[in-house]
């Protein structure tokens, strides 16, 4: 009755294939399936990592990673105000492993695009069918003056979650009665975009309750920041902001808040203007894409450019860059993009091992920001992918800001959701 | 043989005229499960929400996802934030996020509760809310409450009693007859015995 012939039966179940963009279409051979070798064990890392093997198990992958455990950057500004430890946000990799994922504690020197080869500073070689790079960001050292990796040991940046978080914890602690912190915030783009008024929301949650006539003062050589009316209501309700007595002052820079030098001797900035000395300061550089994204030519600028659709280098074929260092705007640098990005590009690498079109992504960022006790905020967006132009762009009419007018309850319900997020981004990305 | 012929003709040509609209329509749009993919980092992977009070969405009755999800983008659902997320996405999107959260199982954790609360609210369950809430309020088409986290599920009923939800009348009547006879207590300890339910693959933090 069926009149099909072979070479229709063919294009049928190729063509049906495509149409339902089955990913994760298992490989019929049941040989080891294609090398992945992914670059940094942060939440890009991770997270591809675990979904390149749920979407196809045959996928031998392998990440490599200097440190034993990870520690996340979100909900670090909490370490800091002693709400929680460092250990409640660092994890093993058991996880990973868990699922498949040959781990590997080394670092890597560079990508070799040419040999499809990742060497590392170890001395191993990892052959690659697909390479996925997510190193985060580094630190321009250059932009402050006085300012570089062996005095941030004692006048920490604490912008990668670890030993710095407990020293800025401990100066914090530690700062006489009615003593003085700067943040020194960074200039656009930069991982955590709301970080650094974060930050100085939790060392007020602290010192309201331990050093109740301290000052935080953030030097910012932007005009504008992040969740910013948001932030200045939660500060003006919890820490007096816009009043003399105010806990937080913000200095933009048409205010002078740039600062060009420091003196770590006597603990002194200098502006264009003038100078400030405090008891605390945490400088958080100008940012970049991380050191093996400029060591393996994945970069163009600061940061590297790449296929929105898939997260595919612009500059090497089957290398993906993910998360902070990838040039995704209109997209954050955060943690929730790195996550949302990954799996696209874990789906993209799935469909081309099986020879099929990559499909259409579809992208999230959500970021909390906790303000104080029982006082929660948060953005959200939704993006979708305009080809022609490669940007991701949010979906209009969609996403945007916890409202002005929250109710007392809804921003306690907004710490409590903000605690699910974590929970729930560390157990996606790596549990 | 000939009418046989003309079918297969036909389904022939329907069935490539279908193949042939395929790579604009199918691809036109994510997938159900990649738009599913993204809501991980808060409801958990899968929709099995790691807790603390995100909900977890796996396993959901497609029509609740749906009417959840409506009502969010109408505002007619109190949120923090999902009413911000909803608005993002078609009718269509909806209804694959729907059917792709059901096909997944879902995996409860234990929760610390009072439990000589939560027997208190397993007889008020029975009395007033397992007639909707089959099975100890497993999940079904009047959504899932066993094992939900526990913010959320008083975060839900305080939503519903203070009007922010809309408040179907018959589970007014119920919950009003509950409080009738317990009080204060009524409603902690329907949440505490939910929070005390969970089923087999309790701790088998399986996420495959």
């Amino acid at each position: 009755m069926t009149k099909f012939d072979r070479r229709d039966f063919i294009r049928l179940t190729s063509r049906a294939t495509l149409a339902g963009a089955v990913l994760g279409f298992p490989h019929i051979a049941l040989a080891a399936g294609p090398k992945v070798v992914i670059v940094g064990g942060g939440v890009g890392g991770c997270t591809a990592a675990k979904y390149l093997r749920k979407l196809d198990p045959s996928l031998q992958v392998t990440l490599i990673e200097p440190k034993a455990t990870y520690s996340s950057c979100f909900l670090s500004n909490e370490v800091i105000s002693g709400d929680r430890t460092l250990q409640s946000i660092t994890f093993d990799y058991e996880g990973l492993r868990r699922h498949g994922v040959t781990v590997v504690m080394d670092r890597v020197s560079a990508i070799e695009p040419d040999k499809k080869l990742v060497v590392t500073e170890g001395g191993e070689q990892f052959p690659y069918d697909a390479c996925v790079v997510s190193p985060g960001v580094g630190f321009k050292w250059e932009a402050i003056e006085g300012y570089d990796e062996e005095v941030s040991i004692d006048i920490p940046h604490a912008w990668f979650a670890g030993s710095q978080t407990e020293t800025l914890r401990h100066q914090v602690a530690s700062m006489p009665q009615g003593g003085k912190v700067v943040i020194v915030a960074p200039p656009n783009p930069y991982k955590c975009p709301p970080g650094p008024y974060e930050r100085a929301s939790q060392i007020a949650m602290y010192c309201k309750h331990h050093n109740p006539t301290a000052k935080i003062l953030i030097l910012d050589p932007k005009d504008r920041f992040s969740k910013q009316g948001l932030f200045q209501q939660g500060w003006a309700k919890l820490y007096g902001y816009g009043t003399h007595n105010s806990m937080i002052e913000w200095v933009g820079a048409a205010q002078g808040g740039i600062v060009e030098g420091l003196d770590a001797a006597t603990r002194t900035l200098q502006t264009e203007f003038e100078e400030f000395q405090a008891d605390v300061i945490n400088i958080i550089p100008p940012q970049k894409a991380g050191k093996v994204a400029f060591a393996s030519d994945l970069t163009d600028g600061d940061w590297c450019p790449v296929d929105k659709k898939t997260f595919q280098s612009k500059r090497h074929k089957d290398v993906y860059v993910l998360g902070d260092a990838s040039s995704a705007s209109k997209m954050p640098k955060s943690a929730y993009a790195a996550n949302s990005q990954a799996k696209v590009a874990a789906a993209a690498i799935v469909a081309r091992f099986n020879d099929l079109k990559p499909g259409d992504p579809t992208f999230v960022n959500t970021c909390y920001s906790i303000l104080g006790e029982d006082y929660g905020i948060s953005v959200a967006a939704v993006y979708s992918l305009d080809e022609a132009n490669n940007a991701i762009l949010p979906i209009k009419g969609a996403g945007g800001l916890s409202p002005m007018d929250a109710s007392a309850e809804q921003r306690k319900r907004e710490v409590s959701y903000a605690h699910s997020w974590f929970e729930n981004l560390i157990d996606d990305m790596m549990m | 043989m000939k009418n046989n012929d003309t079918m297969t003709k036909k389904v022939r040509t329907l069935v490539l005229a279908l193949l042939a609209l395929a790579p604009a329509t199918a691809l036109a749009e994510p997938t159900g499960q990649a738009l599913s993919f993204t809501c991980a980092g808060c409801h958990g992977t899968d929709g099995s929400s790691v807790g603390p009070s995100s909900p977890s969405i796996a396993a959901m009755d497609p029509d609740v996802f749906i009417d959840a999800m409506q009502a969010y983008k109408r505002d007619e659902r109190n949120s923090t934030i999902m009413n911000r997320i909803a608005k993002a996405y078609s009718d269509k999107q909806i209804k694959g996020m729907a059917w792709f959260f059901a096909k997944q199982p879902l995996h409860l954790h234990a929760q610390r509760h009072d439990a000589e609360l939560a027997q208190l609210g397993a007889k008020l369950h029975v009395e007033h809310c397992e007639k909707c809430h089959n099975n100890g309020g497993k999940p079904g088409d009047a959504g899932t409450l066993a094992g939900q986290w526990m913010p959320y599920l008083s975060n839900s009923m305080e939503d519903f009693i203070k009007g922010r939800r809309p408040y179907p009348r018959k589970m007014k009547r119920t919950v009003d007859a509950a409080i009738a006879a317990e009080g204060d207590r009524a409603i902690p300890a329907l949440v505490h015995y939910y929070a005390s339910q969970h089923g087999p693959s309790l701790q088998e933090k399986n996420n495959d």
